[in-house]
């Protein structure tokens, strides 16, 4: 990978050609998480190389590449997103190719990890724009606050507000409150 | 719910990923209330499901790598042209500037020479 950067950076198409051909898919996946939809994560994308090709003289390295492609991805969402013109809110697809890369788990295990990542996915989409995209960077991606702040412009101090709400959603939409929202401490079972 | 059941949401949802973020109280309450201890559990499971998501991929439906690349060179051929025209009209504006002072200095040679025949007579 490192080769290929350095190729493309000293104007060589076909590196750069060859580094779209290996990041894509990730890069794709992030820009669906954000965005929650097929053609959105498809026009982010574009723009989010096409930033990369134009710039791509000005990554030094600090970072490893798909780190700094993920950022300028997160930039063009926010970006595209915040345009306001194709706001969906569309389904998972069902013939959306889901492909887990895991190593094998348990057959049980497995079963029941996928039932809590399709819950949390269907959960992500229902979540609006602004807080899915801090929760998928932050808790997905593993960005930083900073990080995150910087690339979808807003305070440090908003982007953990956001998260903290967007957490919050998604644990109650995953698991919905059933009781009368009474705690219950041990000897209280039962007491009106 | 009681009082610390609400105060303690927030705190709550933070000590999923940090389990310093509860202080001495807080811990004392959840160790009791099993409600809490649920809520944290659920707030603990979510943020796993979401780090789970990180190996998966979406894979895109055929063709956009195609469409990247189309996308790239099209702005730089869009890049391209704008820079010729950019080119051209400041080559246009200069000639036309040119143009202008060459008129400009004509006219005032014309204008100076004028002055002069006319003063030859008198002169004579």
């Amino acid at each position: 990978m490192a080769a290929l950067v350095a190729r493309a950076q000293e104007g060589d198409d076909r590196a750069f050609e060859e580094l779209v051909t290996a990041t894509h898919v990730e890069t794709y996946t992030l820009a669906r998480r954000l965005t929650g939809n097929d053609d959105d994560a498809r026009d982010v994308v574009q723009d989010a190389y096409l930033r990369a090709y134009r710039s791509i003289g000005r990554f030094r390295g600090e970072a490893r590449f798909s780190t700094w492609l993920y950022r300028i991805t997160a930039n063009c969402a926010s970006t595209h997103m915040g345009r306001g013109r194709r706001h969906r809110h569309d389904e998972l697809r069902d013939d959306l190719v889901v492909v887990d890369t895991r190593p094998d788990l348990d057959p049980g295990a497995h079963a029941d990890a996928a039932d809590l990542r399709d819950r949390v996915s269907a959960a992500l989409e229902e979540l609006p724009p602004k807080l899915r995209a801090v929760v998928v960077l932050r808790d997905i991606y593993d960005m930083s606050h900073d990080a995150i702040a910087a690339e979808l412009g807003i305070s440090t101090s908003a982007a953990k507000v956001r998260l903290h709400r967007a957490r919050r959603r998604l644990k109650e939409r995953m698991f919905p409150a059933r009781g009368d929202g009474q705690g219950i401490e041990p000897g209280d079972e039962g007491v009106e | 719910m009681t009082a610390t059941c609400v105060d303690l949401g927030d705190q709550l949802v933070a000590a999923a990923s940090d389990p310093w973020a509860l202080d001495r109280a807080a811990r004392g309450h959840v160790e009791r209330c099993l409600r809490c201890q649920a809520d944290l559990v659920q707030h603990r499971r979510v943020l796993r499901a979401l780090q789970s998501l990180r190996t998966e991929v979406l894979e895109p439906a055929p063709g956009l790598v195609a469409e990247i690349l189309t996308h790239v060179e099209e702005a730089g051929e869009r890049q391209a042209i704008r820079s010729l025209l950019t080119g051209r009209r400041a080559a246009y504006i200069g000639g036309l500037a040119a143009a202008t002072a060459a008129a400009g200095a004509a006219g005032v040679i014309v204008l100076a020479s004028r002055t002069r025949h006319r003063r030859l007579p008198l002169a004579g």
